[in-house]
C-alpha cells in the first residue's frame, strides 16, 4: 500500500493475496459508441489545439522579430511536416468549436435525448470535415 | 438545532442539515470553489466562437502571405483588437481545459503541482508574447 486511499480498495484474494478491488466499470467493458468517441475527441482535440496555439504565437513573435525569422515559420509550414501540422489543426479546430457548441446547448438545457444526442453528434462530425475541406479548397485557391 | 429544525421536530417532521450554517452561508459547497472555473471556461468558450470564425477567415487570406502582407494586415486597429482578444481567449480557455486534464489523470500531488504550475506559466508566457507582438507590429 502506497496510498492511504488503498486501505478503501484493497482485499485479500482467496489465497491470501492483497488484490485491488475494481473501483468503476472501466472502459474496456463498455462497447465503442459514437456518444464516447466524441467526448474522448473533444479533450484529444483540445489538447491538440493547445499546441496549435503556441505554433499560433511562434508565428505571431516571428512576425514582430524579423523578415528572416518570419521566413523560417513560413518555411516550416510550407514543409510536408507543416502541412501535416495545419491540416490536423483545422481539423481540432473546427471539431472542438462545433463540438463546443453543442456543450453550450447541453448547459443550456437542450438536447439530451438520445436520438438528438447521436444526430447532433454525427453533424459535428460531417461538419468538422465539410469546413475543413472548404477552409482547404479556398486557401489553396488564394495562394 | 436551529430554529427552523426545532419546528421541523414539533410537527414531527425530522430535518437533518449535514452542513454547517457558515458553509450555507458561504454557499460553495464542498469544491469550497464555487462554478468560478465551470463559468469562465463557459465564457471564454461562447467568446472564441465568433473570434475563431474570424481567424480562420483572415488565415485563409493569409495563406502564401509574404512578410509585408501580414505587417500590412496587423496595422488595423480592429485586427489588433481582434488578435489580443482571440490571445486572451485563447489561452484562458487553454488553462482551464487542461487544468481539468491533469486533475483528472496525474494523482501525484507533487507531480500535480508542478504541472499546474507549467501550465499557468506557458499559458501566461504564450499569450503575453503573442499580445507583445502584435503590439509591436501594429502601433
Amino acid at each position: 500500500m502506497k496510498d492511504v486511499r488503498d486501505a478503501l480498495i484493497v482485499a485479500r484474494n482467496t489465497e491470501g493475496g492483497l488484490v485491488h478491488r475494481p473501483l468503476s466499470p472501466h472502459l474496456q467493458v463498455y462497447r465503442w459508441q459514437i456518444s464516447m468517441v466524441l467526448s474522448i475527441m473533444h479533450r484529444f482535440s483540445g489538447i491538440a489545439l493547445s499546441v496549435g496555439a503556441l505554433v499560433l504565437v511562434w508565428w505571431l513573435v516571428a512576425a514582430a522579430t524579423s523578415p528572416d525569422a518570419f521566413g523560417q515559420v513560413q518555411w516550416f509550414l510550407g514543409s510536408i511536416i507543416g502541412y501535416i501540422v495545419l491540416i490536423g489543426w483545422t481539423i481540432a479546430l473546427f471539431y472542438h468549436l462545433f463540438n463546443g457548441i453543442r456543450h453550450l446547448v447541453w448547459d443550456a438545457g437542450y438536447g439530451f435525448e438520445k436520438p438528438t444526442f447521436h444526430t447532433t453528434g454525427w453533424v459535428v462530425v460531417v461538419a468538422t470535415f465539410a469546413f475543413t475541406l472548404l477552409v482547404w479548397i479556398v486557401g489553396l485557391a488564394v495562394k | 438545532m436551529s430554529e427552523t429544525a426545532k419546528r421541523s421536530a414539533s410537527r414531527g417532521v425530522h430535518v437533518t442539515v449535514m452542513r454547517s450554517q457558515l458553509g450555507r452561508v458561504r454557499g460553495l459547497g464542498s469544491a469550497k470553489s464555487g462554478v468560478a472555473h465551470w463559468w469562465a471556461e463557459r465564457v471564454t468558450s461562447v467568446a472564441l466562437v465568433p473570434l475563431t470564425l474570424w481567424f480562420v477567415a483572415a488565415a485563409v487570406q493569409l495563406v502564401g502571405a509574404s512578410h509585408e502582407d501580414v505587417l500590412n494586415w496587423v496595422a488595423s486597429p480592429v485586427t489588433i483588437v481582434l488578435l489580443i482578444c482571440l490571445l486572451l481567449a485563447t489561452f484562458y480557455h487553454m488553462k482551464l481545459g487542461l487544468q481539468v486534464v491533469v486533475e483528472d489523470y496525474v494523482h501525484v500531488d507533487s507531480v500535480r503541482f508542478a504541472l499546474l504550475l507549467l501550465i499557468k506559466a506557458v499559458c501566461f508566457l504564450a499569450a503575453l508574447a503573442g499580445i507583445i507582438s502584435v503590439l509591436k507590429m501594429g502601433l
